[in-house]
């Protein structure tokens, strides 16, 4: 593998890019591994990397029904922050945000990893209440939070609506500077890429179509293209949790649903953040290319579609246009879907199964980008010692039993 | 945008309903009688099926009632809209913990169809 640097950029700089090759090999099903990863999206990716990388198990695959990347992985808005109010979320999401500091650098590719900040705003003292109490839990998580009154916001980001007269008029916020966006694609392919350099087999265009169990244990999975043997396999597959759930025969915590995002036409650079309201729901960020790029809550009905309706459409808009009234001019180049998988209590399952060998990732909803990183780290760590480690340690199956919910707010509503 | 339709007034656009989720998910009747792993079924796991799903819609901005309909939810169509309380006119197996679609109480949910038909 090449390894990336200014010396390699201005090689093929001068021989006209004719030397990058391949990031990854396209690999054919072997009759059997050691484990199989269902799913090749960040977090599938990732937990293959950390598979390899921390527990020495090279002799795996990922399997992917599509191409690499293609799912939510690639449709996602990619905000992240770990500015989360409970201490089991804090813990998971604030993990991520460790690793995404060090990650370009790890993986030795560029994610355009951009800690540019993230705002979420109070509209009414009743908010302004939930958002300062949650700056206070994050604080004492050891969670880089801070809060900003009216003026310090019309500092931080020009151009929101700071009128006094508006609908919803903006009180303050909260904010994460270590927050940010970073490039969707660029994380998938880094892990891929990595996790290939370490011996994993990513093959592409493989649809898991059943689970072989003998005696309560998992023993291979049923594929389009053949049958594969493994003692250990996680489902990482997003919108699809509960199609693979019931090929082991479990009902699961979580609902399907379509989240849509669009992005304007390219602009000059005028949104320095990431702002995120819930009361107004809407959120916006801008892209490097200067697209405005724009989401807000899911459709209400459930479906694999990967399209959502118009009405959603219509009030996502509206609530940007109340926010942001400079944009009322601006074109929507492109818009899509992806299939979120929600679970109650708005956090994910990183869990054992009753399936020994089987384990699942997944309930992620419409916010599990930013914790790809240790989302993909805690699930090797299952999958290798056949334990949570503390860090997963509350998102197991069992919680919807026992009533030990993490209801996070923190997730609620628009905030991805 | 999906168009509806409502068993009542026919033919809508889907802004004017509100969405239910899955459908035949009947209250446990003796909710103290059951397992803690029984309720957990009963209060958070879902079918999600993909495919062939039965769901509840209220036609929130028009008469005001719920209905269940048929849809695919690999393609989004619609395959039928029937009165609560009626079985739903193709097979599906969700709703209950060994897969066997649920018995509905007819009468209870007459009630809350307003006792109408279209
Ligand atoms: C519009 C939108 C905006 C979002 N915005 C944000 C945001 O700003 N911040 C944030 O933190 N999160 C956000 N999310 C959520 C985030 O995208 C997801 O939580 C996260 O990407 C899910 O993990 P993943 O990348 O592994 O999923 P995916 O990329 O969906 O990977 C799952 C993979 O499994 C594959 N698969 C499914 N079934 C099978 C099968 N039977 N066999 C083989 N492979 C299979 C799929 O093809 C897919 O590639 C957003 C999501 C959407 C849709
Ligand atoms: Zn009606």
């Amino acid at each position: 593998m090449t390894r990336y640097s200014l010396w390699s950029l201005l090689r093929e700089g001068f021989r006209g890019h004719t030397g990058w090759g391949p990031v990854w090999r396209e690999a054919e099903p072997k009759p059997a591994y050691d484990a199989v990863i269902i799913g090749g999206g960040g977090h599938g990716c990732a937990t293959a990397y950390y598979l390899a990388k921390e527990h020495g198990l090279t002799n795996i695959a990922i399997v992917e029904k599509g191409w690499l990347g293609g799912g939510n992985a690639a449709r996602n808005t990619t905000i992240i922050r770990s500015n989360y109010l409970y201490d089991a979320s804090a813990a998971i999401y604030d993990h991520a945000m460790q690793l995404w500091k060090g990650l370009g650098r790890e993986l030795n590719f560029n994610i355009m990893m951009s800690h540019r900040g993230v705002l979420n705003l109070a509209h009414d003292d009743n908010e302004m209440r939930q958002l300062k109490r949650r700056v206070e839990a994050n604080r004492l998580n050891g969670v880089e939070a801070e809060w900003l009154d009216a003026k310090q916001v019309a500092e931080y980001c020009p151009i929101i609506n700071m009128s006094p007269a508006s609908r919803y008029p903006v009180i303050g916020a909260t904010l994460q500077r270590s927050g940010g966006v970073n490039r969707h694609d660029a994380v998938v392919w880094a892990y891929a890429r990595a996790a290939h350099e370490l011996g994993v087999d990513i093959i592409q265009n493989c649809e898991v179509t059943g689970l072989k169990i003998e005696a309560g244990r998992i023993t291979g999975l049923e594929t389009s293209r053949g049958t594969i043997r493994t003692p250990k396999v996680a489902s990482v597959v997003a919108g699809h949790t509960s199609v693979i759930g019931a090929m082991a025969g479990l009902r699961l915590p979580i609902e399907s649903h379509p989240l849509q995002a669009l992005v304007s036409e390219p602009i000059k650079p005028v949104n320095p953040c990431v702002v995120m309201s819930n009361a107004v729901h809407a959120y916006c960020s801008q892209s490097d290319k200067g697209e405005l790029v724009i989401g807000a809550g899911i459709d209400a009905h459930l479906s694999y579609t990967q399209r959502g309706a118009f009405p959603v459409i219509e009030e996502e808009i509206a609530a940007v246009l109340e926010l942001f009234p400079i944009f009322s001019r601006l074109k929507l180049m492109r818009h899509w879907g992806g299939i979120v998988d929600i679970c109650p209590d708005a956090s994910p399952i990183i869990s054992k199964t009753p399936v020994k060998g089987f384990y699942l990732n997944g309930g992620w909803g419409t916010g599990g980008w930013k914790a790809t990183p240790a989302s993909g780290h805690a699930l090797a760590d299952l999958v290798a010692r056949d334990e949570p480690n503390a860090i997963a340690a509350p998102y197991t199956l069992e919680r919807f039993t026992t009533g030990k919910l993490v209801a996070e707010h923190g997730a609620a509503a628009v905030a991805h | 945008m999906f168009r509806i339709r409502c068993p009542y007034c026919g033919e809508r656009d889907q802004i004017e309903f509100g969405y239910g989720g899955e459908a035949h998910i009947a209250r446990p009747r003796e909710p103290e009688a059951i397992s803690d792993a029984q309720w957990a079924d009963y209060v958070f796991m879902r079918t999600n099926t993909k495919g062939l799903f039965a769901e509840r819609w209220v036609h929130s901005a028009g008469c005001r009632r719920w209905f269940n309909a048929l849809r695919d939810t690999a393609t989004d169509r619609f395959v039928a809209t029937y009165v609560i309380g009626e079985a739903p006119p193709l097979p599906v197996t969700q709703g209950a913990d060994d897969g066997a679609p649920v018995e509905e109480d007819a009468e209870a949910a007459a009630d809350l169809a307003g006792g109408g038909r279209p």
